[in-house]
């Protein structure tokens, strides 16, 4: 699905990946960890398509297709989701009008029929059942006023509302209480398909105990410097990054 | 950005839609302004002696005064000689139903997707429609005479209801009130008249739509809207103009009289043509519009949504006479490529109690300037007065400029005046949060900017929203990435 090869990308003359590699295949959950302003939003940020990054050289290939110079929005659509690590606030732009936007320009581009009012609300409800959001909560301004942990169950709500291919969540679990932790990794877990894969971008193995990844990836300072399966979490637990 | 979307966006971004003419046969003044050309569209309209007497006096004081320069706009000075004062399309004889009106004046309503058809059109507004100098059509007149409400074309009321003419004219604005007062009243054309009588709630929207079709020249249209008591009117503008490469010139003057306890609801869409993207043509826009609350407890509301025009220069403003009297004042300016806007509101607090709301949202893009100007005075009589204003400004690009400009004068110490003031730019991070989610640039944008004038849109009228929010979304096509 994703193949990212000796990727490097800069900010501001900033080299900040430094020749990455990934690969991905479907239905995978990967796991990446690292310190702090190793690069791991930037990752995020780079597949999503932000052109406030300057890929230096390298390819990212999305399904076999070279994404490097694709639109963020176009990446949307071929079904890349980004869970930002800060949602941000747009005040007067309702969640549920601007999702149904999102949705029905995603359906578009699938071939597919908008939905109608009817159809929509009936998505909404599922999915909302599935995170557990509040109704309220969708009425409001995107973001505006939620709490650390609304807006980041937001995202998962979203993401459960688009069905991408690929979701990225850049630190989801931060600003989560334990319950909500288990409620969004229930409802990421039930997303999961066969087809559909997941990078999860983390600080803590607790995470990782219920959504269960498939690799562990360490990025340190602009590279991915080792891999393995989950219990490679466990051992950054213990041990943290300084032996690697 | 897809070549094709860039293809889409190139397309769209030059579109003024409502910039095509028609070839209407005209019954013109010469060019020029001078008491000859003043009797000229007097008798045109078959008017009382007075009211000639009043524009004449009105051209002397108008000759007497200087054009003002304080507002931040810029704009070389204006001919006023080189404007023709009356165009009207030529009309075989003057209708005296909707079936007599030339057809070739409903179709070009029609085409801007206004119906002068009564059973056609939803019944919940009535139309009154001007072009360049005259009103061609009002729909629904007999159906509110009804109730005793009189909606008519300014000229119709001159014959029809002279003595209410009489009344009120001029007495919310005198002619004096400043320079384009006075030229509007020496050449004032057309426009509508409404009155409501005591105790009546308007049952539909009263509209009036202008428009200016013919090249070289001003439109110089007077509303006047009476309230008596307990009434309620919700009225509403819209305006468009062909595209072309000379300014002209739109000068009206509206006056608003509510009496006690009624409420008046003024709402305005300005799509005069805004020039073209190097900031040629274009509409100068310079309005006076003043409500005088005049009862205790009754209530004025404006709400402006300004796309249009090359310059603006207008200040819907509130004299709250009555005590618990209510102003309200509720704005979106729009500038984009070279357009200026200096426009804001003035609340004149008299009675007690009395309240007033200023929020304004100005929305910057291009290479544009907009200016918010604002005076809230609160007189020593007016005892426990309240103001709340805020202002807000939005930049897209950094090549516009934005501007506050608030007075406040407060004379007594039980009252208390709020003022707010925000700018920001339109965040990368919003625009990237939408684009992320597959919506594309334009409508994140549409989006975003919608939401930021949301608390002004909600409060026009339904079918008014809806076309305000289209029209926000094109003004700004293009202009950002
Ligand atoms: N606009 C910018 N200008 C300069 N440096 C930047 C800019 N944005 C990000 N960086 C730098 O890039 C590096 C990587 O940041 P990034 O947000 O990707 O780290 P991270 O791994 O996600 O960290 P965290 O775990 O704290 O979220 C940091 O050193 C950061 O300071
Ligand atoms: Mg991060």
């Amino acid at each position: 699905m994703l193949s990212i090869k000796k990727l490097k990308v800069s900010i501001e003359n900033n080299l900040i990946l430094k020749g990455l590699n990934l690969e991905i295949k479907n239905g995978e959950v990967h796991a990446i960890m690292g310190p702090n302003g190793s690069g791991k939003s930037t990752l995020a940020s780079v597949i999503a398509g932000n052109d406030n990054y300057k890929i230096e050289s390298g390819s990212i290939s999305f399904f076999g297709k070279n994404i490097n110079n694709f639109s963020p929005d176009e990446r949307a659509m071929m079904g890349i989701f980004l869970a930002f690590q800060y949602p941000v606030e747009i005040p007067g732009v309702s969640t549920i009008n601007f999702i149904k936007t999102a949705l029905n320009r995603i359906r578009e581009f699938n071939k597919k029929k908008p939905l109608d009012a009817v159809g929509f609300l009936n998505t909404m409800k599922k999915k909302m059942n599935l995170v557990k959001i509040d109704r309220d909560l969708l009425s409001r301004s995107i973001n505006e006023g939620f709490s650390g942990g609304e807006k980041k169950r937001n995202e998962i709500f979203q993401m459960a509302m688009l069905e991408p291919k690929l979701s990225i969540l850049d630190e989801t679990d931060s600003g989560l209480d334990i319950d909500a932790l288990k409620i969004v990794s229930n409802g990421v877990n039930k997303l999961r398909t066969k087809d559909n894969s997941t990078i999860v971008v983390t600080h803590y193995q607790r995470l990782l105990d219920y959504i269960i990844p498939d690799y562990v990836h360490v990025l340190i300072d602009g590279k991915i410097v080792k891999s393995g399966n989950k219990d490679l979490a466990l051992e950054l637990e213990n041990k943290g990054y300084d032996w690697l | 950005m897809s070549e094709e979307s860039k293809i889409i966006k190139e397309f769209t971004s030059k579109e003024y839609e409502h910039g095509w003419s028609v070839n209407l046969e005209a019954d013109e003044a010469p060019i020029g302004i001078n008491d000859d050309i003043i009797k000229f569209i007097s008798k045109k309209k078959e008017e009382p002696r007075w009211l000639l007497e009043w524009r004449l006096e009105a051209f002397q004081i108008f000759k007497k005064m200087e054009e003002p320069d304080w507002a931040n706009l810029n704009y070389p000075k204006i001919d006023f000689q080189k404007i023709k004062y009356y165009s009207a399309p030529k009309q075989k004889k003057s209708p005296k139903s909707l079936n007599d009106v030339d057809p070739e004046l409903i179709k070009t309503f029609n085409r801007l997707g206004i119906s002068l058809n009564e059973q056609k059109k939803l019944t919940g507004v009535a139309v009154d429609a001007v072009i360049d100098s005259v009103s061609v059509a009002t729909t629904f007149k007999d159906k509110l005479l009804e109730l005793g409400i009189i909606f008519c074309s300014f000229s119709e009321a001159v014959k029809e209801h002279p003595k209410l003419v009489k009344k009120y004219l001029g007495t919310v604005i005198p002619r004096n009130d400043n320079y384009f007062s006075a030229l509007n009243s020496a050449v004032f054309t057309d426009g509508s008249f409404c009155y409501i009588p005591k105790g009546i709630r308007c049952p539909m929207e009263l509209s009036t739509y202008f428009r200016i079709n013919a090249a070289n020249t001003g439109q110089f249209e007077r509303t006047l809207i009476i309230a008596e008591d307990s009434s309620y009117v919700s009225y509403l503008e819209g305006c468009t103009a062909p595209m072309r490469d000379e300014n002209q010139l739109h000068a009206a003057v509206v006056e608003i009289f509510a009496a006690k306890n009624a409420e008046v609801k003024y709402s305005t869409v300005q799509n005069w043509y805004p020039g073209d993207e190097n900031g040629k043509g274009g509409i100068y826009n310079f309005v006076t519009k003043r409500g005088i609350c005049f009862g205790n407890n009754s209530k004025i509301s404006w709400t402006q949504v300004e796309t249009g025009s090359a310059v603006t220069w207008k200040y819907p403003s509130c004299i709250l006479k009555g005590d618990n009297s209510v102003g309200e004042f509720y704005s979106v300016a729009v500038t984009n490529n070279y357009q200026q806007a200096d426009t804001g509101s003035k609340m004149i607090h008299i009675g007690k109690n009395s309240k007033s709301k200023i929020i304004s949202k100005g929305i910057s893009a291009g290479f544009s300037q907009n200016s918010y100007r604002g005076q809230v005075k609160i007189m020593k009589r007016a005892k426990n007065s309240r103001n709340f204003s805020q202002c807000d400004s939005l930049l897209l690009g950094n090549k516009c400029g934005a501007h506050t400009f608030p007075y406040i004068d407060v004379e007594n110490k039980s009252s208390l005046v709020e003022h707010e003031a925000t700018t920001s730019k339109i965040g990368e991070d919003q625009i990237f949060y939408c684009l992320q989610r597959g919506i594309d640039e334009e409508n994140a944008i549409a989006l975003i900017v919608n939401g930021y004038a949301k608390e002004v849109l909600k409060q026009l009228p339904m079918e008014f929203s809806v076309e305000a929010q289209k029209l926000l979304s094109l003004t700004l096509e293009g202009s950002v990435g």
